[in-house]
C-alpha cells in the first residue's frame, strides 16, 4: 500500500521537461570524494540518489570479495554520470544496489528520500516497478518474445508507461517491432533493452555496459538512444563502462577502481556519442 | 493477451519434446487411475442395478422335500418380505458334438407368472410355457459355449432318466452372474450349465409334484438376516434342511465379491504407486526445468515483477501440462476403463454394462497430479525468489569441485579430462544425481511391478495344477458313496491310477471367526493329490485333526495346536471340536483337509466317499470319458486340462490384461522420465558444453561427457528399481490376497530383464534425441548471451 502511494507521488512530478542538469555541475572543479563539495550543488540540484558509506562483501563459495568499500555517491536529477573503471573494480555491484536488485553489506542508499538498504523484498520490487530502467551488457531479452513484447512485458505493469512502439521509436527501431532476438542485430537488441528500460518512464536509468559486447559503430547507435533519452525525457542516467571514450558523453564521470571512488571529473560540455570513437 | 501469457505459450512450444513427455508421464498416471477405479465403480454399479432390476433375493435355504404349507410359515416369519418356493435339480446333460461330461443346475420357473425373486434377462427367445413340458431357458454362457439357439434340442437326465428338452430362450439370472459348479472354483462355461423350466413339468420330472426344496426370500432393507436364517433353519430341520443362508454366502454372489475385492485392491493399489511414482517424477522435472529458466526469473525481477506474478506465471505454465495430461490421460483411461469393463463381462454375466466414471475418481487422478506438479514448481520459485535477482541473473558462481573419493578409487591420474568432469559433475551434485536415479530407478520398479504378476499366474499354475494335482481328471459321484465304488471305476478301460476323496461343506468357527468353505478327506499317502508346506514339498496328513490352508488359518487367527469348531452342513450335520494339526500352501481357494477315515468318523458315517482323481491312458480318454457319462451315480467328470484352460482364461486373463495395461503404461512413464531427465541435462549444460566445443572438442567428446554422466546414472538406477520393484510388487501381493487366491511373490529374471530393458531404450532413444540437439548447439550464441 505504501508502495503504491510512493508510485503515485512519482508520477505527478514533471521529469519529462526537467533540465539536463543542474546548474551546480557547470563549474570545472575536480574534487575527491569525501572532500566537502560546494554547498550550492546540494542547494539547487534534487539529489535522485545519495549514497552513503556503502560496503559490499560477496561470499562466492570459500572466496570472501570485498566489492565495495565504503563508497559516497550521489546522482542528481536529469544528469548523465558515467561510472568508469576497470573490470572488478565494484562498479556493477554498485549499479545492482542503487537498481534495488542487492542490497549493502553497510551503508545507506536513499532514492529521493526513501531508504533502499533496509527495504524489504517487496519493497524492492515496487521500487524495481516504478522507478529504475535497467540496460544490462548481455541485454537479456526474453528469447520467445519479440521486440514489442519484450518492451509490454514492463508496460504492462507500470502505471503510467509509453506505448511499446514509442519506446521502440525513441530508439529507432519502429521498423523491428515484431522481430524476435534471434532475428536482431546485438546493437538492435541492445536498442530493444533500451527502450525495454525506459518505457515506463522510469526514475533512473542503470545502464550496465551497455556497449560491452558491441562494436564501436553499434556501440555508438545504442550511446546515442540513451543520449536522446536522458535529454529529452530528463531521466537521471548513471551508465558503467571501462570504455574511458565514453566518458565523454557524461555531465560528470566518476572513476571507480578497487571498491572505491577515486575521483569525480564535470565534464564542461556533454559530447555527442556521434563524436565518439574507440 | 500479455506479453508474458505469450511467453507462456512460446515456452510450451519450443520445449515441445520436452512437454509433451511430461504430458506423457501425467497421462499415464491419471489414465491407469482412471481405467482402475472406473471400471471397479461400473462393475460394483452394474451388478447393483442388476440386482435390484431383477430382485436378486436375500435369503436362500435348500430342503430334501416340503410341502408348501411350510411356505406359509415361513411367510410369517417376521422381517421376511416376500418368499417363492421352487424346485432345484441337478442333472447331466448331453449335447451334440461335445464329449466331455457337463452337468446342470435346472432351476423351476413359477411358470403362471413371472418370478418374484431372481428374475431372468432375457437375451433371446421367451420364457417357456408351462403347458408345453419340455421347454427350458438356458443361461446365456452356456449358450455360448456350445452354440446353443432357441429353438436347439438338448438331452437332459434327471433322476436317471433320459428326456429331450427344447431351448426356448437364452437369458441371465443375478444368482448366476459368476456362474460356478459348487465345488469349484473356477467357471466352466461348456461343462456347466443353469437350465430354467416351468415348475410343474421339473416337478413331475424330478419328483417334486406338490412339493418344493428350495426357497428364495426378500428381507427387509436393513434387518440383521440372522434371527431369521436361526427360524428357518428350525422350521427346515424336519424336511431335510441343508443350512439357511443369506446372499454373502450365495455362491455367485460370494466369489463376486471375492473377485470384486481384489478388483478394488489392483483398482487402488496401483493408481496409487503409478500416480505416486508420477508425481515424484513430475516433482523432479518440474524442479529442475523451473531452474533452468533462473535467468528469466531474474530478469523479470529486475523489472519489477513480484515473486508472486512469477509464481502465477510458472504455475500457468505447469498446470497447461497438467491439464493437457489430464485431458490425455482421462480419455486414454476411460476408453481402457470401458474396454476392461466389457472384458470383465465375459466372466461376469451382466446383462448390460453401466459405466461410471465419478467426480472422485477424476478429482482424485487429477488432483494428485497437479499437487505434485505445483509443489515441484512452488519449490523451484521459492529457491529461485530467495536468490537476489543480481545473483540469479549471475550465471551459477563455479561449484566447488574436488577430487572426490570416486576418483582416487578409480585411479585419477589415469583418467581423460572429459571422464574427469562427468565424475566431478556427479560428486558435486549428489542429490541431483539421486534425484535422476531415483526417477530411473522408479520407472524400473513400475515395470517389474506391472510384469511380475505374469511370474506369479505361472507359479500358481505351477503349483496348483502341476505340482499339487498330479491327475488327469475329478469324478464326482451324485451322492455319497461306499469306498468300493472306487473299485468299478478302477475295471473300467483307460484308468491307470485311482484314489477316493471325501468333500463336505462345513463352517469352520474359532472363536467369533468363521468360514464357509469345504474340508475334504484324503485317502493316506494319496500320490495323486499332494497337500505342499511352503517350500513345496509334500505334506503327510495325520490321522487325525484337520489340517488348514494357511489363508484359513490367518482368516481364522487359529494355529496349530489349537482347537477349532467344524459344523458340518451335510449328512447329520455333526457339530465337533477338532484340533488343527497342520498348515498348508495353497494359492489357490481356502479348505480344510483331513484323514479320509477320520472324517468319516467325524461325520458318524460308513466308508464313503464324495469322488475319485484319476490318472488316465491318454489314448483311451474319450472312451473313458463316454462311459462315465452313461453311468448314473457319476455327477460329472472334469478334465484336469480343462480346469487348468478355464483358469488361464478367466482369472489368469483378468490379471494378466490388467497387468498388460500397467506394463504399458509403465513403458510410456520409464520413457518420459529417461528422456526428460536427459533433455534437462542438456539445458543445464549448453554452455559449459558449447565453451569445450570451442576450445576445439570435438561433437563426440563433448557428447561422451553429457552422454557418459546419463549413462552412469541411468547404470546405477538399474539395480535400485530392481529393489524397490520387489518393494512394490510385495506390497501389491500383500494387498491383492483374497479368499479365491493369493499371489505369491515372485519375480523372474525375464520380468527384471524386461524392465531394464525398456529403460535401457529409453536412454537410447534419448540420448538419440539429445544428441541430435546437441549437434546443433549454436556456438557463438550460447556464448554471446547469458540466456
Amino acid at each position: 500500500m505504501g508502495c503504491e502511494q510512493h508510485a503515485g507521488a512519482v508520477e505527478s512530478e514533471p521529469p519529462v521537461t526537467a533540465p539536463n542538469w543542474g546548474p551546480a555541475l557547470r563549474s570545472d572543479s575536480v574534487y575527491k570524494t569525501g572532500q566537502a563539495r560546494p554547498a550550492i550543488v546540494e542547494d539547487v540540484a534534487e539529489a535522485v540518489f545519495s549514497a552513503r558509506g556503502i560496503t559490499k562483501i560477496y561470499e562466492m563459495g570459500e572466496v570472501r570479495v570485498e566489492a565495495l568499500r565504503g563508497v559516497d555517491f550521489d546522482l542528481y536529477a536529469g544528469e548523465l554520470v558515467v561510472l568508469l573503471g576497470p573490470s572488478g573494480s565494484g562498479k556493477s555491484t554498485l549499479l545492482n544496489i542503487l537498481g534495488g536488485l542487492d542490497r549493502p553489506t553497510a551503508g545507506d542508499v536513499n532514492f529521493r528520500g526513501r531508504n533502499l538498504s533496509r527495504a524489504r523484498d517487496a519493497e524492492l520490487t515496487e521500487y524495481r516497478r516504478a522507478e529504475v530502467g535497467f540496460v544490462f551488457q548481455f541485454y537479456n531479452l526474453i528469447p520467445s518474445l519479440t521486440a514489442r513484447e519484450n518492451v509490454a512485458i514492463v508496460t504492462e505493469i507500470a502505471k503510467n508507461p509509453m506505448k511499446p512502439e514509442e519506446a521502440l521509436a525513441l530508439v529507432g527501431l519502429h521498423d523491428r517491432l515484431d522481430h524476435f532476438p534471434s532475428q536482431l542485430s546485438g546493437g538492435q537488441q541492445q536498442r530493444v533493452a533500451i527502450a525495454r528500460a525506459i518505457a515506463k518512464r522510469p526514475g533512473v536509468l542503470l545502464c550496465d555496459e551497455p556497449t560491452g559486447a558491441l562494436d564501436s559503430a553499434t556501440g555508438v547507435v545504442v550511446l546515442e538512444a540513451i543520449d536522446r533519452v536522458n535529454r529529452e525525457l530528463g531521466t537521471a542516467t548513471a551508465v558503467i563502462t571501462h570504455n574511458a571514450d565514453i566518458a565523454a558523453m557524461a555531465s560528470r564521470v566518476i572513476h571507480v577502481s578497487d571498491g572505491h571512488i577515486g575521483s569525480v571529473e564535470v565534464n564542461a560540455a556533454r559530447k555527442s556519442p556521434s563524436e565518439i570513437h574507440w | 493477451m500479455s506479453a508474458l501469457n505469450r511467453k507462456l505459450f512460446r515456452d510450451l512450444w519450443r520445449m515441445k519434446g520436452q512437454v509433451f513427455a511430461i504430458l506423457l508421464v501425467i497421462a499415464s498416471g491419471v489414465a491407469t487411475a482412471i481405467m482402475s477405479i472406473s471400471t471397479h465403480d461400473s462393475l460394483r454399479l452394474t451388478r447393483a442395478a442388476f440386482y435390484r432390476d431383477y430382485r436378486f433375493a436375500d435369503a436362500f435355504v435348500s430342503l430334501k422335500r416340503a410341502p408348501e404349507s411350510l411356505a406359509v410359515r415361513m411367510a410369517e416369519i417376521p422381517g421376511v418380505q416376500s418368499l417363492e418356493t421352487r424346485v432345484v435339480a441337478a442333472a447331466r446333460l448331453e449335447v451334440e458334438n461335445y464329449s466331455d461330461p457337463v452337468v446342470a443346475r435346472i432351476v423351476s420357473l413359477p411358470g403362471t407368472h413371472p418370478p418374484l425373486l431372481n428374475g431372468l434377462f432375457l437375451r433371446s427367445g421367451r420364457l417357456p410355457d408351462p403347458e408345453r413340458e419340455s421347454e427350458t431357458v438356458i443361461n446365456e454362457s452356456f449358450a455360448q459355449a456350445h452354440g446353443l439357439k432357441p429353438g436347439d434340442g438338448l438331452t437332459a437326465v434327471i433322476n436317471g432318466r433320459r428326456r429331450t428338452l427344447r431351448v426356448c430362450g437364452i437369458a441371465l439370472g443375478p444368482e448366476y452372474i459368476y456362474p460356478i459348479s459348487p465345488g469349484s472354483l473356477i467357471p466352466d462355461f461348456a461343462g456347466y450349465g443353469i437350465l430354467w423350466m416351468a415348475r410343474k413339468p421339473l416337478g413331475v420330472a424330478y419328483g417334486m409334484d406338490g412339493a418344493f426344496n428350495d426357497v428364495t426370500l426378500a428381507l427387509a432393507p436393513g434387518i440383521n438376516p440372522r434371527p431369521v436364517l436361526d427360524r428357518l433353519d428350525e422350521l427346515t430341520r424336519p424336511f431335510g434342511g441343508q443350512g439357511a443362508y443369506s446372499r454373502e454366502d450365495q455362491i455367485s454372489h460370494r466369489y463376486l465379491s471375492e473377485e470384486f475385492k481384489q478388483l478394488e485392491q489392483m483398482a487402488f493399489l496401483f493408481p496409487a504407486i503409478f500416480l505416486g511414482v508420477a508425481a515424484f517424477l513430475l516433482n523432479v522435472v518440474v524442479t529442475r526445468l523451473i531452474a533452468t529458466q533462473r535467468e528469466q526469473i531474474a530478469i523479470l525481477k529486475a523489472f519489477g515483477y513480484r515473486n508472486v506474478d512469477l509464481a502465477v506465471h510458472y504455475l500457468e505454465f505447469v498446470l497447461l501440462i497438467v491439464a493437457g495430461g489430464s485431458a490425455l490421460g482421462l480419455a486414454a483411461g476411460v476408453w481402457l476403463g470401458r474396454n476392461m469393463s466389457e472384458m470383465y463381462l465375459e466372466f461376469y454375466k451382466f446383462p448390460f454394462l453401466i459405466y461410471e466414471l465419478t467426480p472422485e475418481a477424476v478429482g482424485t487422478a487429477v488432483g494428485i497430479s497437479a499437487g505434485s506438479a505445483i509443489a515441484g514448481t512452488l519449490v523451484s520459485l521459492i529457491r529461485a525468489a530467495r536468490l537476489a535477482p543480481a545473483e540469479a541473473m549471475q550465471p551459477a558462481s563455479p561449484g566447488r569441485y574436488h577430487r572426490g573419493l570416486l576418483e582416487v578409487l578409480t585411479f585419477g591420474r589415469r583418467l581423460s579430462q572429459p571422464t574427469r568432469m562427468i565424475i566431478r559433475n556427479l560428486e558435486r551434485r549428489p542429490v541431483k544425481a539421486l534425484l535422476t536415479v531415483t526417477g530411473a530407478a522408479f520407472a524400473v520398479a513400475i515395470l517389474v511391478s506391472g510384469m511380475f504378476f505374469r511370474d506369479a499366474v505361472q507359479l500358481m499354475i505351477d503349483v496348483q495344477f502341476k505340482l499339487s494335482q498330479g491327475y488327469d481328471l475329478t469324478v464326482l459321484f451324485t451322492e455319497p458313496s461306499a469306498q468300493r465304488s472306487v473299485h468299478s471305476l478302477a475295471a473300467l478301460e483307460g484308468v491307470r491310477h485311482i484314489e477316493p476323496f471325501r468333500s463336505v461343506p462345513a463352517r469352520f468357527r474359532a472363536g467369533h471367526r468363521s468360514y464357509l468353505t469345504s474340508l475334504d478327506g484324503h485317502p493316506p499317502g494319496a500320490r495323486l493329490r499332494r497337500l505342499l508346506n511352503e517350500k513345496f514339498e509334500p505334506v503327510t496328513l495325520p490321522p487325525e485333526g484337520v489340517v488348514l490352508t494357511d489363508a484359513l488359518a490367518d482368516l481364522l487367527h487359529v494355529k496349530p495346536g489349537e482347537l477349532l469348531t467344524v459344523e458340518i452342513l451335510e449328512g447329520a450335520r455333526p457339530v465337533r471340536q477338532v484340533p488343527v494339526v497342520g498348515v498348508i500352501r495353497e494359492y489357490v481357494g481356502v479348505f480344510g483337509y483331513m484323514d479320509l477315515s477320520a472324517l468319516n468318523r467325524l461325520m458318524r458315517e460308513g466308508e464313503l466317499i464324495s469322488g475319485a482323481w484319476m490318472t488316465i491312458h491318454r489314448p483311451e480318454e474319450k472312451s473313458l470319458l463316454a462311459r462315465l457319462k452313461e453311468m448314473p451315480r457319476i455327477a460329472g467328470a472334469t478334465m484336469q486340462a480343462k480346469a487348468l484352460a478355464n483358469f488361464e482364461e478367466t482369472m489368469a486373463k483378468q490379471m494378466l490384461t490388467f497387468a498388460f495395461f500397467n506394463t504399458l503404461l509403465a513403458s510410456v512413464i520409464a520413457f518420459g522420465v529417461v528422456f526428460n531427465s536427459a533433455r534437462i541435462a542438456l539445458s543445464e549444460r549448453s554452455r559449459e558444453l558449447a565453451s569445450l566445443r570451442v576450445l576445439g572438442f570435438t561433437r563426440g567428446e563433448v557428447a561422451y561427457i553429457l552422454i557418459g554422466e546419463m549413462a552412469v546414472l541411468t547404470f546405477a538406477a538399474l539395480p535400485l528399481g530392481l529393489l524397490i520393484g520387489r518393494g512394490i510388487s510385495a506390497m501389491a501381493v500383500s494387498n491383492v490376497q483374497t479368499d479365491l487366491f493369493r499371489v505369491p511373490l515372485v519375480i523372474e529374471a525375464g520380468t527384471n530383464a524386461f524392465a531394464v530393458g525398456v529403460v535401457l531404450v529409453s536412454a537410447l532413444i534419448s540420448t538419440w534425441l539429445i544428441k541430435r540437439d546437441l549437434d546443433r548447439l549454436d556456438l557463438v550464441e550460447v556464448l554471446k548471451t547469458k540466456e
